[in-house]
């Protein structure tokens, strides 16, 4: 008896050990010591992940519409190109290398895709291996692109912002300039084959079915997948520290053994390779033709990832904030009591907006860029 | 005594010729003009690729295009120029100031709109119309500019993020205020036209450069470049300005204001990107406000302008006609078969190169210490 009581104190306390910050003092065999009774926060902030996931399916679960669900699914176009290419540029900044071309690599990456997958769309290879194909050719392109960049920033120490609007003005000129030749207009047409109305039982799913599962792109879940990789990958490999540490103090990581040049270039590499693949995934579902341009959302990306203040999982909730915003105007007639309010539908545009620099106005205090960012690393400094 | 005299005309020469060649001496702008040629070698090696025997004719028609229709044509480039130069100005004085301001296109919309308003309703202003006009102008930009002043002096706001979000807010809103003040033109994309009296004057241009679309454009941007230049560089304000932007803790421990001195700057930067929008869009026959969901893109090309000239005041003057040569040139080269798109492509080669300007300085430095044994300025 006594020694089932024992394993129940012991389990407790091993709970609470678990719960409360580690910091534990053992004396003589049994008896404990909490020094610090704060909650672990990591586990802190996975059970209220948790506790919000739940809430708002159950909220979805009940109160969630067909107009609802329309909304949710079309943010998802905006959302995941735009955590994509965010995240582009927060491996790019990590490293140390400011990057404001991430427009001009969407548009790149955008135009070689497209021109990939219009190639065989009429071909008889199935049009989703086409499109996995036609993404990895815009990542490739994208990265490729940004070999530029990296070169004027890390080999000859340019001015990084100088070259980045370099890169902005070039792509979009570059691919009329192309279009005009090959295709003779000033767009090209593309069918969308990719698109996919159910996805077998998945769709049957309650509120997950008709968000994701429906009427989508198999390329959001590979999306996904980059995009949970390229987080961890930061976060939790020791290339990613390393990365990082070129973009805090490039003097130190170099003290450290760490090639601050190869670093930086595959932070801006791989920076090209997800606005790349994020060009492709945001024209794809929005128009019927590429017209050269990314509408501006290489730029509301460099807004996410600052607003996120480059830290990744606060880039996934502001630009899930901001692409469903972006998306309730298109949406808005269908809930009610904002239809009854009667304003003009641009409003609902600009409200997206509006609201991030309210939102950033209370969170903005502390905020703080990778020390080194924007400064080219000269060994000979200091 | 013969001897004396020449002595004195040869001092004469040697500072005439400093005065003349001294800027050609400037490093800075040697650089410039290496990275301009190369980029316009790039649109050479292009055209080149796609279509050799007119790649000489085309080069011709990017250099001198200007000229192939006399003073109509150096018109139509400083028609071009004058909101380059304006919003180029914007982007450079911010970055003098160590601010980034890419909402030159959202402060241009809104003193678009307010100048558009008062060209277009206040016609009881008689003859100072146009320039009441200019005046809404650049406050409209000064207020746009104020709110991401504001936010980065007192919230710590990245003013990239705020500035390309007021941006958004200037593209969404002008459907909103366009139809509320009933200024939707001849389709539900464009502005309404400013009346006569609220078109910026001429003041004989039209006749000189033989243009019926040329105004004082031109001028006014040029004399917000000398201000802006002045104010910079000889006095306190300026300087103060400029030492928030090298180290905001050092300034503050100088004894500046440095939040007055961020606020002030945005709010000068959109006062001018106001401006660029008067010299826009106040005329009869010229550009039209298009409503429509992109920023206004000169805002844009603004940045260009400015880091080609590394954001001095004066040499934008000279980036931005250079710019608008380039536009014009380019306008006629699809006479060759080429799309006037290589002119983008040039730019941004242009910009790219001024980028490495750090490399192009070195190679500057060598050669002048191998041919003339001199150092350069």
């Amino acid at each position: 008896m006594k020694k089932l009581m024992n394993t129940i104190k012991d389990f407790f306390s091993f709970i609470h050990q678990k719960l409360t910050q580690n910091k534990v003092l053992f004396i003589d065999g049994n008896s404990v010591k909490v020094l610090n009774r704060n909650v672990n926060p990591r586990l802190f902030k996975i059970v209220s992940i948790l506790l919000i996931v739940i809430i708002v399916y159950l909220f979805l679960y009940i109160f969630g519409s067909a107009s609802l669900f329309f909304v949710l699914r079309r943010s998802i176009y905006v959302i995941v190109p735009l955590i994509l290419v965010a995240f582009g540029g927060l491996y790019s900044e990590r490293s140390g290398i400011v990057n404001i071309a991430l427009e001009g690599m969407m548009v790149f990456g955008a135009f070689i895709g497209i021109m990939f997958i219009v190639k065989f769309e009429d071909s008889s290879i199935n049009s989703q291996v086409v499109y996995l194909l036609g993404i990895l050719v815009a990542g490739i392109a994208g990265m490729l692109f940004s070999l530029i960049h990296a070169f004027a920033s890390i080999n000859m120490k340019a001015n990084q912002i100088i070259s980045g609007t370099a890169l902005n003005l070039l792509a979009p000129a570059f691919a009329l300039f192309v279009i005009k030749l090959i295709y003779g207009g000033e767009n090209i047409l593309f069918r969308d084959n990719y698109f996919v109305r159910e996805m077998g039982f998945l769709t049957k799913i309650p509120v997950l079915g008709p968000i994701f599962f429906e009427k989508g792109y198999y390329s959001t879940f590979y999306t996904i997948i980059i995009i949970l990789i390229a987080g961890i990958f930061l976060y939790k490999t020791r290339i990613g520290l390393r990365l990082r540490a070129c973009g805090e103090h490039p003097h130190a990581a170099d003290a450290a053994g760490i090639n601050v040049a190869k670093m930086r270039y595959f932070g801006v590499m791989i920076s090209g390779l997800l606005a790349g693949i994020g060009g492709l995934l945001l024209v794809v579902p929005l128009d019927v033709a590429f017209r050269a341009t990314a509408s501006g959302y290489g730029f509301l990306a460099l807004a996410v990832l600052i607003s996120g203040q480059w830290k990744p999982f606060r880039i996934i909730v502001v630009a899930v904030f901001f692409g469903f915003m972006l998306n309730l105007s298109g949406a808005y007639q269908s809930i009610n009591f904002l239809r009854d309010a009667g304003l003009p539908d641009k409003v609902y545009s600009m409200l997206p907006f509006v609201l991030t620099l309210f939102v950033l106005a209370f969170t903005s205090k502390t905020s703080q860029a990778p020390r080194a960012s924007g400064e080219p690393y000269d060994p000979g400094k200091r | 005594m013969m001897n004396k005299f020449k002595d004195i005309i040869k001092k004469f020469m040697i500072s005439i010729s400093n005065i003349l060649f001294k800027p050609f001496r400037n490093i800075g702008f040697l650089a410039s003009v290496l990275a301009i040629l190369s980029g316009i070698l790039v649109g050479f090696f292009i055209m080149l690729i796609v279509n050799p025997p007119y790649a000489g004719g085309g080069l011709a028609t990017i250099l001198f295009g200007g000229f192939s229709k006399g003073l109509t044509g150096i018109g139509d480039v400083l028609i071009y120029a004058a909101p380059l130069l304006l919003a180029g100005l914007s982007v450079g004085f911010a970055f003098k100031t160590g601010l980034f301001n890419i909402g030159v296109s959202g402060q241009m919309a809104f003193g678009a709109f307010l100048a558009i308003f008062v060209g277009v309703k206040w016609t009881f202003l008689g003859d100072f119309q146009w320039a009441v006009a200019v005046l809404a102008a650049i406050l409209g930009g000064a207020l746009w500019g104020l709110v991401p002043g504001l936010l980065k002096a007192l919230f710590n706001v990245h003013e990239v993020v705020s500035t390309i979000m007021m941006n958004w807010i200037a593209v969404y809103g002008a459907f909103v205020a366009y139809a509320a003040a009933n200024l939707i033109g001849s389709t539900t994309q464009n502005a309404q036209k400013v009346i006569r009296t609220g078109a910026l004057p001429t003041w004989g241009l039209d006749s000189l450069f033989n243009s019926n679309t040329i105004d004082i454009g031109i001028i006014l941007a040029v004399i917000a470049a000398i201000i802006i230049h002045i104010v910079l560089n000889k006095t306190t304000f300026g300087f103060e300005l400029k030492a928030v932007g090298l180290n905001k803790d050092s300034a503050k421990y100088a004894g500046i204001n440095s939040k007055r001195s961020i606020i002030l700057s945005m709010v000068i930067a959109g006062a001018l990107s106001g401006l660029a929008a008067a010299t826009l869009y106040l005329n009869v026959t010229g550009a039209t406000y298009k409503i429509e969901t992109y920023p206004i893109s000169q805002g844009f090309e603004g940045i260009a302008v400015a880091l080609l000239a590394y954001s001095g005041p004066l040499p934008i003057i000279a980036s931005s006609i250079f710019f608008a040569w380039l536009k014009v040139g380019g306008d006629q080269l699809s006479g060759w078969g080429y799309d006037p798109n290589i002119i983008g492509v040039i730019i941004s080669a242009i910009v790219y190169f001024s980028a490495l300007g750090f490399v192009f300085r070195k190679v500057i430095k060598k050669i002048f210490k191998k041919q003339f044994g001199g150092e350069i300025l």
